[in-house]
């Protein structure tokens, strides 16, 4: 592209990674140009922290070639990359809280001196330097332990420029920074950038991307979409990039009749987590909570459900406020939470199919406190049928079925307890394309039948195609409320990257 | 801040410190009620010859424990090299008093080694597989000796030497290890490798994105606890001079006991090779003065008890008020 100039730093090409049967990613790439500042946009699941984990030895490819510096590169671990001068700051910092600051900025690659001793006047004076030159005053002989975020942030770049890396690559660092913290942050990319080296930045934030970056990259659905030059783009354009696909017939949503508020949410809050949730969800309807991963979205469900403690608010079902912190009130009341991750939460997968379908009405099942197998199968038949669960037998291991049957045997599980609320929190993350739909028409039929349904989902098709109205949040609160005819891509995206104030400004 | 208070507030808060005042406290008051306690010749040697095995292992678990993990299978470790060395001198009379130890850590590394390469490739806790080990190693001592037993008799004059002698009163066991203790400390403090261990047990993730080299560590640090359980295998032969297949039984946990008691993190991440040696050196003291003080053995295994869960409050307390210490102290600057 540039003429005469020097190649890239670093350049991937059609790079994949699967894990097990699912691809994490596709087609990456990316090229990253000396004195260049690289934006990597893409949807939650496109496959950015995929690629990152390639480029920083964490993963290892499957195809596809990496160059560093015209070289071909195969790291098959961290400290392969590192040695090639990659560093790389991750989206949750990852300090030893026990040891000093100087010690985790320079862990496995201490200096020393003679005897292989460690040099800690000479760590600790380089340490001195790096936080005056960064601005901060962090006692480097303090241990990370009890520091801030934002200061674990700043240890983590500290590391990645005491390493004189030639590829420096943030993956979303501004997270938990606040305005003062990310100018630092920017100043010292900055002044990296004019050093001559590559940097390559992740984030969420638009308005970060575009004041800082000089390039970007757009990725969606494990694949390379674009790169252009910032000044050549906008906002709107890029956010059609990272979500422009046709919402099809992939969301068979029957209208249903919506009736009576079933689930009231009335200014739920819990510090650091999320502040002043309130929200409505009546018989027959789905509403989705929409957002990007850390918005809260999953706390406000455990909050709701009982399973998290909050400080101020209040939750009724069915008009019968609901005591906090009491799951076992929240499955009397009514409301089923089928969890984020099915084999941590959802499913004890060493188990058969029929326990698993009959573990929450146990207690109903049993006589005498006795339960036989037989009345479980029963039981558990009924509900495995409604919900098409297609395995051997009843008795087969959990283990053995595939992620969307799992997902409906745990759905089977709590539509056996009759609730009137189901909450369910990502419906089809890792489950292959042709059960998604399946999972969605129960979930449609069930509406139907009079159930209150709230989804938490990251995609936005399936928001899009399933959702009667759409929450979004952004950093723990409730930024924009949508209806069906009024949601788009567009507005829930800019909705989820956007503080409250910032949207009544636009 | 006058010197006082926060010469105070330094000695709560360095574990060393506190042990070594208990310590003396102990010896104190044992000697006032028993001069003999410290002030005789054997009463001396007892009290510091005594320690040199339990330190020794506390010395290889601390490695283990650092590294977020449990090394069960020393007090067999140390029963089958007693047995050995044992052994050996049947067959060898005149075998040198080098050789004898030498063979012995040999064969704990060994031990140590199969340890950690089963924790490596089950990929299971260090803790179920030396639950195991220390059956199994225990079952082999059992096969080889039977209900034999190696007396004095049996082991040359010059090794059984060595075992009591004594340079300017100081036992040379003891010598020995402080020496071990020292060097090991240093190298924990000093090397690359020894940081190492102490950024593994303090968070694992970070020390896999980090790049180091978190198998070959965990096996180390096995292979160190094992080549330990050796030398204090020798130790005990030399020591004892007689060896049964029950040489060592239950010392696997006042091993764990010492090395908490002298400040290693049961979480793993921190904590020093000193502190779990005079956790040692506490642990066998209070075990001799609680005789000498008048309460009844039957109450000496109650006080371990008491010790090691008093060690672990005063851990969870310590490390919650400093957790609070360090926000504040952040927020200040």
């Amino acid at each position: 592209m540039t003429t005469g100039g020097p190649g890239p730093t670093l350049e991937l090409v059609d790079v994949s990674k699967n894990f097990g049967t699912v691809a994490a990613l596709r087609h990456g790439s990316l090229r990253l140009d000396p004195g260049s500042i690289h934006a990597l946009v893409g949807e939650n699941g496109a496959g950015k922290s995929t690629l990152v984990k390639i480029i920083a030895g964490v993963y290892q490819r499957d195809s596809g070639t990496v160059t560093l510096e015209g070289q071909p590169v195969d790291f098959r671990n961290t400290a392969e990359a590192r040695a090639a001068g990659i560093a790389v700051i991750y989206q949750e910092p990852t300090l030893f809280p026990d040891l000093s600051v100087t010690e985790n900025i320079f862990m496995g690659r201490q200096l020393v001196g003679r005897f292989a001793r460690i040099d800690r006047t000479a760590m600790r004076a380089q340490v001195v330097d790096l936080m005056t030159r960064l601005g901060v005053s962090i006692d480097p002989d303090r241990p990370t332990q009890g520091l801030s975020i934002a200061d674990q942030q700043i240890i983590e770049i500290a590391k990645a420029i005491s390493l004189d890396a030639k590829v420096l690559i943030m993956d979303e660092p501004t997270a938990a920074l606040s305005g003062v913290e990310v100018e630092r942050l920017f100043a010292v990319a900055r002044s990296l950038r004019d050093e001559g080296r590559a940097l390559a930045f992740i984030s969420h934030r638009f308005d970060e991307v575009f004041s800082l970056c000089d390039m970007i990259t757009v990725m969606r659905d494990g694949s390379y979409i674009s790169t252009q030059a910032i000044a050549d783009t906008d906002e709107p354009a890029i956010v059609r990039l990272m979500v422009g696909r046709d919402v099809g017939d992939m969301f068979p949503k029957a209208e249903a009749a919506i009736g009576d508020v079933v689930l009231d949410v009335s200014g739920l809050t819990s510090p650091g987590m999320f502040a002043d949730i309130s929200f409505q969800v009546r018989s027959g309807e789905i509403v989705s909570l929409a957002g990007l991963v850390g918005a809260g979205r999953s706390e406000v469900v455990r909050a709701v459900f009982g399973v998290d403690p909050y400080t101020a608010g209040r939750v009724t079902v069915e008009g019968k406020p609901l005591p906090p912190h009491s799951p076992t009130a929240a499955m009397h009341a009514g409301l089923a939470l089928v969890p984020e991750d099915r084999h941590l939460q959802g499913l004890v997968v060493e188990e058969s199919v029929g326990t698993n379908i009959t573990d929450a009405i146990r207690r109903t099942l049993s006589r005498h406190g006795f339960i036989t197998r037989h009345r479980e199968n029963e039981s558990a038949q009924t509900w495995a049928g409604a919900l098409d669960v297609k395995c051997s037998a009843l008795d087969a291991l959990a283990s053995t079925l595939s992620g969307g049957n799992q997902q409906k045997v745990v759905l089977a599980k709590w539509l056996a307890c009759d609730p009137k609320v189901l909450i369910i929190d990502e419906p089809t993350r890792g489950i292959d394309v042709g059960t998604k739909s399946e999972v969605h028409r129960r979930m449609s039929d069930l509406a139907c039948h009079g159930l209150a349904i709230l989804m938490i989902s990251s995609e936005l098709p399936e928001v899009l195609g399933m959702a009667d109205r759409v929450l979004v949040m952004h950093e723990g609160r409730i930024t924009a409320e949508f209806d069906r005819a009024n949601a788009t891509a567009e507005n829930i995206m800019f909705a989820a990257t956007h503080n409250a104030s910032e949207l009544v400004a636009s | 801040m006058n010197g006082l208070g926060a010469f105070l507030r330094r000695i709560v808060r360095s574990r060393e410190i506190s042990i070594v005042i208990a310590f003396v406290v102990i010896v104190a008051a044992t000697t006032s009620v028993n001069s003999h306690f410290l002030f005789s010749a054997d009463g001396w040697k007892q009290l510091l010859i005594n320690p040199t095995m339990l330190v020794a292992l506390a010395i290889g678990e601390a490695f283990v424990i650092i590294t977020k993990s449990f090394d069960l299978s020393v007090g067999s470790v140390l029963g089958l090299t007693a047995f050995m060395v044992g052994s050996m001198y049947l067959a060898w009379p005149q075998m040198p008093v080098i050789v004898a130890f030498l063979f012995a850590i040999a064969l704990g590394t060994l031990l140590g080694f199969v340890n950690g390469g089963l924790v490596a490739l089950a990929k299971v806790p260090g803790m179920v597989i030396t639950l195991g080990t220390m059956y199994i190693y225990r079952g082999i001592d059992i096969l080889w000796a039977g209900t034999k037993r190696i007396n004095a008799t049996n082991m040359s004059q010059d090794f059984l030497a060595f075992g009591n002698a004594q340079i300017l009163t100081i036992p040379a066991l003891a010598i020995l290890a402080v020496v071990v203790l020292a060097g090991a400390s240093w190298y924990l403090r000093n090397m690359r490798s020894g940081r190492e261990f102490y950024a593994i047990g303090s968070a694992p993730d970070a020390a896999e994105l980090c790049g180091l080299a978190i198998g070959r560590r965990r096996l180390a640090a096995f292979t160190i606890s094992g080549a330990m359980a050796g030398l204090a295998g020798a130790m005990f032969a030399a020591r004892y001079g007689t060896v049964a297949s029950d040489a060592g039984t239950g010392f696997e946990l006042q091993a764990i006991g010492a090395a908490v008691i002298g400040g290693v993190a049961i979480v793993g991440g921190s904590g020093t090779v000193i502190g779990a040696a005079l956790g040692a050196l506490l642990l066998t003291t209070i075990n001799s003065a609680l005789p000498v003080l008048g309460i009844s053995s039957l109450w000496q295994q109650a006080v371990v008890g008491i010790l090691i869960i008093g060690a672990i409050t005063l851990d969870r307390t310590l490390a919650a008020r400093r957790a609070r210490l360090l926000v504040a102290e952040r927020m200040r600057t």
